[in-house]
């Protein structure tokens, strides 16, 4: 079964064969090969309570190529501010008549709880510290595009993975289709219950970059440092910085990802950031064919018996179980 | 005059008791235990409780009834309500109310508030001035008002002195202290159990070690001033094993075990649903395995519900913002039995004990036992009857049960308090043989 259910929430849950599904798609999204109407008369709404450049910008283009209407919904300038609350807000904009809600909180799992108080589909543009799938899903094009194939490709990870949402669904998407992952940074920041089947942790640079044919460098999120981290972002540098001598261990052809934003000279250095190996703008440049391919599965082709679930009513969501 | 069950089962875990016997109840008190098939002319009205089993009612030592103050999400009336329906004759309520139990005037408007409420109310005094943990509650005026025992339920008293010093003082009342063993250095911003599906959930995680860490010195402590100390909600195999070695050194130490804890592990928070939010948080199997064994063992004493009500909008919320916990109250005895009994193999006294004379004695309540001349608080039950857990149905205010749509297996079907029906199913009702409607 390739088709999707009515939400994107994660690539945890997805099989190998929807991930792929999903690649194929975005691959004729970039090709011109998805029809421009297909979403005529759809309304998707970007509904962003953490900034995003790429993300939303991506959505919004993908939408329109598509020839869908966009709301872009603004929780800084809306209800919100007068305290509406997260339900409130979803039924109001499913009361509209949105087919689609785009999610993107800082608190993880929101997508999820949306999911289960709407009809429309929900699709998770990043949620807190769990999963961002559209991300994933551009890697796993760019990656796919560089290499021709997944399966048996080395993936180092490196950064911090505990605070990541990129981290985890790319992890969870290229061992799905046959990669090996390594998640590789501070002990503190690389949880060893990350581990998953095709899912390692380490703490030595050398053992995550010696022989990976990718090599994605997470953001340091410098607002985490005093709580989790342990290291100074100086030691930080020094300690896992990719850098081209580092890179050198590395697979001759290496890639080298990062889902931005960068911190030049903290996780990255800018040879390499713009460097040969470089697919930063690449994976940019991904992000509309992928979202197109999502909002082109989850609403065109939707199952029919989906569109005839019965509603939940506010009210009976409000009283029965949250 | 009065009330008889016929040919019930009778089971009475504090005495040995398992036959099958008429009630007779007259004047509030269970006036006698009759041979099967007995007749008493003159009673009001009498029962045909043939398969049934009387019991006696349950004891639930750990309940927030949120008044004063939180009264949207349970009052002592509908927390009453929802603890008679299922067959909880005896609540101890929390502390955390707005404002707190830390001052003797509080005790006395509980106490005046549930002389109305349909079962017994023994209310519980903070240990601390606003359970702020900075300094002690008038705890010798909060005896004398009638607090059965001191806690800062929620929060654990995190100055090692100030708990030593609240310890002598309850040692000298004879009151124990409840405590809520979480190291919030540990725990702080922890949403569910630290594991696997935590690190995969995004979610920051409460480890182990924050329990025990708490629970180790806790004991420290008790052991030193020779107080009793009773663990709340013991969630973890390494608080059990620490519980356990303090019994074999003679602490005054006992403990209880939520429902919710001997049922589910972490891997409930899935989807992230809110209704699975609880702290101490739902751990893994290896936990929930060692909890059933501690409670058969005795090295956790009782089950107690934590009867955690809350509005629905505060739960239909973003998990992080959601707040912890789960009601209970209405789920507990065919929780108990599903797991104990049908699942586990338990004896049914076995499994009455832990919801009756031992959270009784715990507490030293005049409770959890049948004898002839006592209080008629009677729970009268199908231990096979199925039903399906609703929410919507519950005499509490609040939804936020972790059981919605479980199939369980033992119902209650009437609940005594002081020989009235605080609460009567229509199936019991349709077994009534003459006299007056309950």
């Amino acid at each position: 079964m390739n088709a999707l259910g009515r939400h994107l929430l994660g690539l945890w849950p997805l099989s190998s064969d929807q991930i792929l599904h999903l690649l194929n798609l975005a691959e004729r999204a970039a090709s011109g090969g998805l029809p421009p109407d297909a979403l005529r008369g759809r309304v998707v709404a970007n509904v962003f309570y953490e900034p995003s450049t790429r993300t939303r910008t991506s959505f919004e283009l993908a939408s329109r190529r598509l020839g869908a209407e966009v709301v872009n919904f603004d929780p800084e300038r809306s209800s919100v501010r007068k305290g509406e609350s997260l339900v409130d807000t979803a039924l109001t904009l499913e009361a509209l008549g949105v087919d689609a809600i785009v999610l993107r909180h800082e608190c993880s799992g929101t997508p999820h709880r949306v999911a289960r108080w709407v009809r429309c589909s929900v699709v998770n543009a990043g949620d807190g510290m769990h999963e961002h799938p559209t991300q994933a899903l551009v890697d796993l094009l760019t990656v796919r595009r560089a290499f021709g194939r997944l399966a048996g490709l080395k993936v180092a990870i490196v950064g911090d993975v505990l605070h990541s949402r990129v981290a985890r669904s790319a992890a969870w998407g290229f061992s799905k289709l046959g990669a090996e992952v390594l998640l590789c940074g501070p002990a503190t920041l690389t949880p060893q219950q990350l581990s998953a089947p095709g899912v390692r942790t380490c703490h030595r640079w050398e053992e995550a970059l010696e022989g990976a044919d990718v090599v994605m460098a997470l953001r340091v999120q410098a607002e985490r440092q005093a709580t989790s981290f342990g290291m100074s972002l100086g030691e930080y540098h020094r300690a896992y910085a990719l850098t081209p001598e580092r890179l050198r261990l590395a697979k001759p052809g290496v890639l080298v990802l990062h889902p931005g934003p960068m911190n030049l000279g903290v996780e990255i250095t800018p040879e390499v950031a713009y460097g040969p190996p470089s697919a930063v703008l690449q994976q940019v440049a991904h992000g509309v064919p992928v979202r197109m391919a999502v909002l082109y599965a989850l609403l065109a082709q939707q199952q029919p018996e989906a569109e005839l679930r019965p509603i939940q009513r506010a009210p009976l969501a409000l009283v029965g179980r949250s | 005059m009065g009330l008889l069950l016929r040919d019930a089962r009778v089971v009475d875990p504090a005495s040995g008791r398992d036959t099958v016997a008429c009630v007779l109840v007259q004047d509030g008190v269970l006036r006698a235990l009759l041979p099967p098939g007995s007749e008493v002319p003159g009673v009001e009205a009498s029962f045909d409780l043939r398969g049934l089993v009387v019991a006696p009612g349950l004891v639930d030592l750990h309940v927030h009834l949120r008044q004063p103050g939180q009264t949207h999400k349970e009052d002592i009336n509908s927390g009453a309500r929802a603890a008679a329906r299922g067959g909880v004759t005896t609540v101890v309520c929390m502390a955390n109310t707005s404002p707190p139990v830390d001052d003797p005037t509080v005790v006395a408007a509980i106490r005046e508030w549930s002389r109305q409420a349909s079962v017994r109310v023994h209310p519980v005094g903070a240990v601390t001035k606003g359970l702020e943990g900075r300094k002690l509650s008038p705890i010798a005026s909060l005896a004398a008002a009638g607090v059965v025992a001191l806690s800062d339920d929620g929060r654990w008293v995190q100055d090692a002195g100030l708990l030593r010093c609240a310890l002598v003082a309850a040692k000298s009342f004879d009151l124990p202290i409840l405590q809520h063993c979480e190291d919030v250095n540990l725990s702080a911003g922890g949403m569910m159990h630290e594991g696997e599906v935590s690190a995969r959930l995004g979610l920051r995680g409460i480890p182990r070690s924050a329990e025990e860490a708490a629970l180790a010195r806790d004991l420290v402590l008790a052991e030193e001033v020779g107080a009793h100390l009773h663990v709340q909600h013991v969630s973890t195999s390494g608080a059990v094993r620490l519980i356990r070695q303090a019994k074999e050194r003679g602490v005054a130490v006992t403990a209880e075990v939520t429902p919710h804890h001997l049922t589910l592990t972490d891997e409930a928070v899935e989807g992230f649903d809110t209704n699975f939010k609880v702290r101490p948080p739902l751990r893994t199997a290896e936990d929930v395995e060692a909890l059933l064994e501690a409670l058969r063992d005795g090295t956790v004493d009782c089950v107690a519900t934590d009867h955690a009500p809350h509005a629905p909008w505060e739960k239909l919320v973003e998990f992080d913002r959601a707040p912890f916990g789960v009601v209970g109250l209405e789920t507990l005895l065919g929780v108990v039995l599903t797991r104990l009994v049908h699942q586990q193999g338990w004896s049914l006294q076995e499994a009455l004990r832990t919801v009756t004379c031992e959270p009784a004695r715990v507490l030293g309540l005049p409770a959890g036992r049948l004898a002839e001349g006592g209080v008629a608080d009677l729970v009268v039950f199908d231990p096979d009857a199925e039903w399906t857990v609703r929410s919507e149905e519950f005499a509490s205010k609040a939804r936020n049960t972790p059981f919605a749509g479980w199939h369980l297996r033992g119902k209650v079907l009437g609940t005594l308090v002081g020989g009235r029906w605080a609460y009567a199913d229509e199936a019991l009702l349709r077994r009534q043989l003459a006299g007056a409607v309950p």
